[in-house]
């Protein structure tokens, strides 16, 4: 078992803590792990990414190469696009729908949903929206990750495991919204595989 | 024994903990900064009491380091590469002067600039110093470099640099730790003259350091770090340091290399296996993540055609390695890949909803009007932000502290006034020296302190500066009358931009202090506090 998943966002959007859930429920699975994360300048309000490799066996490279990543997940629409070099032609490409839009040049959500809708394999989802509805707005990051939870690998109670390990001190609301958030974002998603 | 999941600056860190060390100096720089921490929030670093407050810079970070391992104590100093030109005269004096407790300077160079002004490569420094270096392939040598560094570092008395790049010391892994190791006690050098460095003494040693070196090279020979793995195709040698080791075996199933492969941890060079590899191999690939510094000092100035790397385009010359490229210069067959897309826009960083900065350069881009663009010098921090649009407000950013002495030496060229824009942590790192010579002269500058009470873009670690500005201006000697403190808002924007107005047609040195804590760093700060306090 080897999966290869691109994180993708502005940042401030969460996609540590996403990477970190993905990560305790690797470890829940008694798999290796490597994640890269980008620290520093660009962290702010600029584009982010993170590399996340888990397997059973051990793992060389921090960073994924170009056309091998099984799973891109991108909380916000443009942002994935960046990436596409790495996604595996049978890839996943799982993005968000609502732009994060700081800069003065932003291309129209139409031109950017036409070019997410040519790649052969794509889950798009307002996860913004979802987030709201089911009164989790602070968990749009783990709706994502419900999103891309069935491309993983990975079983549901390891994903539990892991927003335990991430949101555990934050209380039962924190917790229980994160949960939500995440089979929320699994049923959403189903609508595009099944 | 227990396994921990840690990013290689906290593998470092863990390493250094485990293996005695007795205290930790640095200043915060990207890719460095979370060694530092990770030894701050560390229990047992806690209860014993373990030295891991941030220093000035990365100077006095490395004096401090060296003052403890003449004491006879294990000391760790870390930095960012371009650190290390700042500690540079400690750092290579304390080659000279050797050590008593172990000693490990750790470095974090940035290939690529992700965060940094240039790429340098550390092991530059280490070979100029004549000291035994480390290069760790992945974050667990990254933790037993760090926990058998200071046995190095004792067996021969001397530092040992310990060199990593941002893609190990940003990403996590899996270690095992190995047995905690006792701290030793304080205890003088058995010579009281080795860190005098008179230059009656200095010669000695250095004479002793040179000594050393045939020593160092066999300690090389036969480290563990360094893995000589056979196999049967000789058409190709394959050397290749640190990281890279980790791309070159991702293009390979299982990990089996099908060339003889030379993979180096440690410094000096291992001269005999090296020689081997040579004497064996038709051709001789370098894969070195940096400078080409194995390649040059293999092929020398003259060069040689079994040599490929850098040099002759094998690799690029410049920017950090990745799978792909290794498997480019091994010529390994890459399928196609997935096209980006056209028409994605860049999205650069920005200021903070809210930062104190966007009022100040507001306020200064109005009041510097009347006098055209090109005159603000500046500095390194979130502040640089400021040559971005829409702002496109200052005209510089070189190293820690250059805002004030270029300021000075432009109005010196006579461009009067010149201004300087430099953060409250920059100033207490470097700046407050170039104020002094600004001061001695009264040159007609503006400096511009953006006080947010942090080192905000490292992630808001503290600034020594907090609640200390003032008084180091007026104790370097600016006038009372022109030391101006604003608070950087928007309704106090007219106030802000007479101010400096005033401050730049005065004939002298000139501080306006822009005081506001920094938004981001201040909510989370206190968002902590109200978490312990429950």
């Amino acid at each position: 078992m080897k999966k290869d998943i691109i994180l993708s966002g502005v940042g401030g959007q969460g996609i540590i803590s996403i990477a970190g859930i993905i990560g305790y429920a690797a470890l829940a699975k008694n798999l290796y792990l490597k994640q890269s994360e980008v620290h520093g300048m660009s962290q702010r309000g600029g584009a982010v990414m993170s590399n996340l490799r888990i397997s059973d066996k051990p793992i060389a490279s921090d960073l994924i190469p170009f056309g091998m990543a099984d799973v891109i997940i991108s909380v916000e629409p443009m942002e994935g696009l960046r990436y596409l070099n790495y996604l595996s032609p049978d890839g996943w490409f799982i993005t968000n729908l609502e732009p994060f839009v700081n800069i003065p040049d932003y291309p129209s959500l139409e031109e950017i949903t036409d070019k997410i809708k040519k790649i052969k394999n794509h889950v798009i989802l307002n996860a913004d929206q979802i987030a709201n509805e089911i009164k989790a707005k602070k968990s749009m990051n783990t709706v994502m990750l419900g999103a891309a939870a069935p491309f993983l690998g990975l079983e549901m109670e390891n994903f539990e495991t892991g927003i335990k390990n991430i949101f555990g001190s934050k209380g039962e609301d924190i917790l229980k919204q994160n949960i939500d958030a995440l089979k929320a974002g699994i049923k959403e998603a189903e609508k595009f595989y099944k | 024994m227990q396994k921990l999941l840690l990013l290689g600056d906290e593998a470092i860190a863990q390493g250094a903990l485990d293996g005695g060390m007795s205290g930790i100096y640095a200043y915060p720089g990207t890719p460095s900064t979370e060694i530092t921490e990770y030894v701050q929030h560390n229990k047992y670093a806690k209860e014993n009491n373990i030295h891991r407050d941030w220093s000035a810079n990365e100077k006095t970070a490395v004096e401090a380091a060296i003052g403890m391992s003449y004491a006879g104590k294990r000391a760790m100093a870390c930095m960012k590469h371009v650190g290390l030109n700042v500690a540079a005269d400690a750092f290579i004096n304390s080659s000279i002067t050797g050590t008593n407790g172990g000693l490990i300077i750790t470095v974090a160079d940035d290939p690529s600039m992700h965060s940094s002004q240039n790429e340098q490569d550390s092991r530059f420094y280490g070979q100029f110093a004549k000291i035994p270096m480390l290069e760790p392939c992945d974050q667990q040598e990254a933790y037993d470099m760090a926990y058998d560094g200071f046995i190095l570092s004792e067996q021969f008395g001397l530092p040992v640099l310990m060199r990593v790049v941002t893609r190990m010391a940003h990403s996590r892994a899996d270690i095992e730790r190995k047995k905690q190791k006792e701290q030793n006690n304080v205890k003088l050098p058995k010579n009281p003259r080795q860190f005098v460095l008179l230059p009656s003494i200095a010669k000695v040693q250095y004479k002793h350091l040179l000594s050393l070196q045939d020593k160092l090279i066999e300690a090389s020979e036969n480290s563990k770090f360094n893995d000589y793995i056979d196999a049967s195709d000789k058409k190709i040698g394959i050397i290749v340091s640190g990281i890279a080791y980790n791309y070159l075996l991702e293009n390979f199933e299982d990990r089996k290399l099908p060339y003889p492969t030379l993979k180096i941890g440690q410094y000096p060079l291992p001269k005999a296996k090296i020689e081997k590899l040579f004497n064996e191999c038709k051709e001789i690939i370098i894969i070195e993540e940096g400078y080409p510094i194995i390649e040059d000092q293999l092929a020398g100035f003259l060069g040689n055609k079994k040599i490929h790397g850098r040099k002759d385009g094998t690799i690029p010359g410049d920017g950090e390695l990745n799978p792909n490229i290794v498997a480019n210069a091994l010529g390994l067959h890459q399928g196609k890949f997935l096209e980006v897309p056209e028409g994605l826009k860049n999205r650069p960083p920005q200021f903070c909803d809210g930062c104190g900065h966007i009022d100040m350069y507001n306020a200064l881009n109005e009041a510097m009007a009347e006098y055209g663009k090109g005159r603000v010098l500046s500095d390194i921090g979130c502040y640089t932000m400021g040559a971005l649009p829409p702002f496109n407000a200052i005209n510089s950013c070189v190293d820690m502290g250059a805002s004030i002495t270029m300021a000075k030496g432009a109005a010196d060229a006579g461009l009067v006034p010149a201004v300087a824009v430099i953060g409250d942590s920059t100033f207490t790192h470097s700046g407050m020296t170039g104020l002094l010579d600004a001061v001695t002269e009264n040159t007609p500058i503006v400096v511009c302190i953006a006080d947010n009470s942090f080192t905000a873009m490292t992630g808001g670690q503290k600034s020594h500066a907090e609640n200390r500005i003032d008084s180091i201006v007026r104790g370097l000697g600016v006038a009372e009358k022109h030391i101006r403190v604003l608070v950087p808002l928007k309704k106090n924007h007219d106030e802000m931009v007479k101010v400096l107005k005033e401050e730049l047609a005065y004939n002298g040195v000139s501080v306006v202090i822009f005081r506001r804590v920094c938004v981001t760093h201040y909510a989370s700060k206190m968002k902590k506090k109200r978490a312990e306090s429950k």
